[in-house]
């Protein structure tokens, strides 16, 4: 199995655990940069896939699995946006020219995101793995993502007998989440676009792991793990529920505001908030999960609340805790059950869950 | 806490509530609490007037409450605390919301007694034909349009949501300028509306859901006032096609009243564009007397529910054929225009 990115965390941890699997052999590791943390028992080889190096490392492994892990959003350790641009497609398009020369590939499996759907009004308020998108991303993430997809749909098409899987993730929250939502949330005061009340969905490291797994893998029967699946965990978040349950409070701006004072923070270095970001902020964005569970045959161990419940105790508190305004509204309703206890007879019954 | 304000509310209640409406089973006294626009969202400041009228709504809610004196006795701290405990989940973020983005807590405490005082007090709405609704199960409600702006569709969300035995929720299709506009696709959403399209009337009609929709569209809601009652063109029948693809019965159902809320004598289309709305109404009133020309005519509506149509008759490829939908179509359109027709002769003035 060959597993690209592999200097991430997510893949790092992916690297680890699928090791474990009787199934699998060998593991080879690979990407740009030598990893700071620890592979198991993986062979690492350091290849840019960007060069046409990655075609020898792959002959001469001759893997049967390749797990395309390498595309992100930021780059390791402050690249620039052209730099990750380059290695989301210039990349893809060198690896799934090496996979395609490989006799030996039986299997792919590429870590999207829902991130391809964009986000606009006129979209539907529940996007399926078929709907197509109503105002494609321009730039970004996003649009290296759509552009990778529609390599893979050529490679699968010239390759018919490599099973290729696409795994649209939801956004990636879990303790050691490294996306550009989760420095959002790591803000002190999240600043929110005015009137809007994005409806989010999370998707838990450990499911991302498992899914890599299962879709990794011969599937198990009655399914089929082979197309493309939207994966992300059940239910729905508001960002204003977000905000809450972290407790950090939100600062409305008006939405020029916000895409201008984006694109301050770009240009000063500060954040890395591209305008698909302020879109998702904006107007949200649901997946339907009814072909993971029906056909990948996969369930994942986190909702979507669960998942953020997660990622906001691996936080720490914000600035209004939780705990604090509920202690704060109990205290009242205790003061309030006294008040009104000497103008009435005192109930028993004081129960404030 | 402010208790001189609450025991009003409550005597009130119980003087006048239970004994006019019996149908109603939610949010007694909470329709007389909120002064609209001051709860939009339970934040800090407004967060009283939230507490209590939630404080009515949730003790309304226990069967054990008598209609008569001695009920507030010991409701009235059960009452507070309710609507603390309701705050409490409000601001720790501890609630829940559907896939869509229906917040069914804040629609049902804050939001429909907010809309209520409209629907009771201002429009005075007759519901008829409510028992024409299943009880379970998806259905398509089809309604005309009028008004300007888009209270109809509002106060049929309420004329469901008071009177359905069932506590049914009807879950309305929104054209996409209200999903562009800030503030209002917030409060769209929370109130369990979503986009008129194919996909989600689909998914929701799946779920079991009550599903209303106008398929007049902006050509219903923006015609002008010499056309009153004419129903427009009903888009391209997607609508049938849905309900068939689903097997579930299309619910017809004729609002009167709603088009004298906003005479619209005309339109200034150049304004509009510049605006990006689909029209830009001149009444009487509007925009002459600038914000007092946005107060709507208190007309007095009747919102009348008909027979249901099946569709579970027809295979599911039928609904592949464009003759039978627009058969469909318009059978749906004659029966929702009769239906408006006979009430307009029954009515016997437009105020009252």
């Amino acid at each position: 199995m060959l597993v690209t990115g592999a200097a991430r965390r997510l893949a790092g941890r992916f690297v680890r655990r699928i090791q474990r699997d009787p199934q699998v052999d060998r593991v080879v590791a690979v990407d740009a940069v030598r990893p700071e943390h620890h592979l198991g028992g993986a062979d690492f080889v350091q290849v840019d896939i960007r060069q046409p190096a990655i075609a020898r490392v792959l002959a001469e492994t001759s893997a049967d699995t390749v797990v395309h892990l390498d595309v992100t959003g930021i780059a390791l350790g402050g690249g620039s946006r052209a730099a990750v641009k380059e290695t989301n497609v210039i990349g893809t398009m060198q690896l799934l020219g090496a996979c395609q020369k490989s006799p030996s590939v039986k299997r792919l499996v590429v870590k999207s995101s829902t991130n391809v759907y964009g986000s606009a009004p006129r979209d539907p308020a529940v996007f399926t793995e078929t709907t197509p998108p109503k105002s494609l991303p321009s730039g970004g993430f996003a649009k290296d993502m759509v552009e990778v997809e529609g390599y893979v749909r050529g490679f699968a098409r010239r390759r018919p007998d490599v099973a290729v899987c696409v795994l649209r993730f939801a956004n990636i929250l879990g303790p050691s989440a490294d996306t550009p939502l989760a420095s959002y949330f790591s803000l002190p005061v999240l600043p929110t676009v005015f009137g809007y009340d994005p409806r989010l969905q999370f998707v838990h490291e450990d499911d991302v792991i498992e899914v890599l797994r299962i879709a990794s893998q011969e599937p198990r029967r009655g399914t089929l793990n082979s197309g493309t699946f939207n994966i992300a965990g059940d239910g729905v978040l508001l960002l204003s529920q977000c905000s809450r349950r972290l407790g950090r409070p939100t600062v409305p701006l008006l939405l020029p505001a916000v895409t201008w004072a984006g694109s301050l923070m770009r240009t000063l270095g500060v954040t890395d908030f591209s305008p698909e970001q302020i879109r998702l902020l904006t107007h949200g964005r649901v997946v339907a999960t009814d072909q993971m569970r029906d056909v990948l045959g996969f369930e994942p161990a986190y909702t979507t609340a669960e998942t953020f419940a997660e990622f906001a105790r691996s936080r720490g508190p914000g600035l209004l805790p939780p705990e604090t305004v509920a202690g704060v509204i109990d205290r009242a309703a205790a003061l309030a059950q006294r008040g009104s206890g000497q103008v009435t007879t005192p109930s028993p019954t004081q129960s404030v869950d | 806490m402010a208790d001189a304000k609450v025991i009003p509310f409550d005597d009130d209640r119980s003087r006048g509530g239970s004994a006019q409406r019996p149908s109603r089973r939610r949010g007694q006294g909470a329709r007389r609490g909120g002064e609209p626009g001051a709860v939009r969202e339970v934040r800090a400041l407004p967060v009283r007037e939230a507490a209590q009228d939630d404080a009515f709504a949730a003790g309304g809610e226990q069967p054990s409450q008598q209609p008569g004196g001695p009920a507030w006795d010991g409701g009235l701290e059960q009452r507070i605390a309710n609507g603390l405990a309701f705050l409490r989940r409000r601001l720790t973020g501890d609630y829940e919301v559907d896939d869509f983005g229906y917040d069914a807590e804040l629609t049902e405490q804050v939001l429909m007694s907010l809309l209520r005082p409209l629907y009771e007090k201002y429009f005075r709405v007759d519901v008829k034909g409510i028992e024409n609704i299943p009880a379970q199960g998806g259905a398509l409600i089809v309604a005309n349009h009028s008004g300007t702006l888009p209270l109809d569709a509002l106060m049929m969300q309420v004329a469901v949501h008071d009177h359905h035995p069932a506590d049914r929720h009807l879950r309305l299709l929104a054209a996409d300028l209200v999903f562009v506009l800030p503030v209002i696709n917030e409060l769209a959403r929370k109130l369990g509306h979503t986009l008129a399209c194919t996909e989600d009337a689909e998914r929701l009609l799946g779920q079991g859901e009550l599903v209303g929709v106008m398929p007049e569209g902006f050509k219903g809601i923006g015609k002008p006032f010499s056309e009153r009652y004419k129903l427009q063109r009903f888009g391209r029948g997607g609508f049938v096609s849905t309900a068939l693809r689903q097997g579930v019965p299309i619910i017809p159902c004729s609002i009167v009243g709603a088009e004298e809320i906003y005479p619209m004598i005309g339109n200034a289309k150049t304004l509009a564009r510049l605006l990006g709305f689909p029209y830009f109404p001149l009444t009487p009133t509007f925009p002459w007397l600038g914000p007092l020309g946005m107060i709507p005519l208190p007309t007095k509506w009747t919102i009348q529910f008909g027979e249901p149509i099946p569709t579970d008759g027809h295979p599911p490829e039928a609904a592949e054929d464009p003759m039978l939908m627009f058969n469909l179509t318009d059978q749906v359109r004659e029966q929702i225009q009769h239906t408006l027709y006979k009430l307009l002769v029954q009515r016997r003035s437009v105020f009252f």
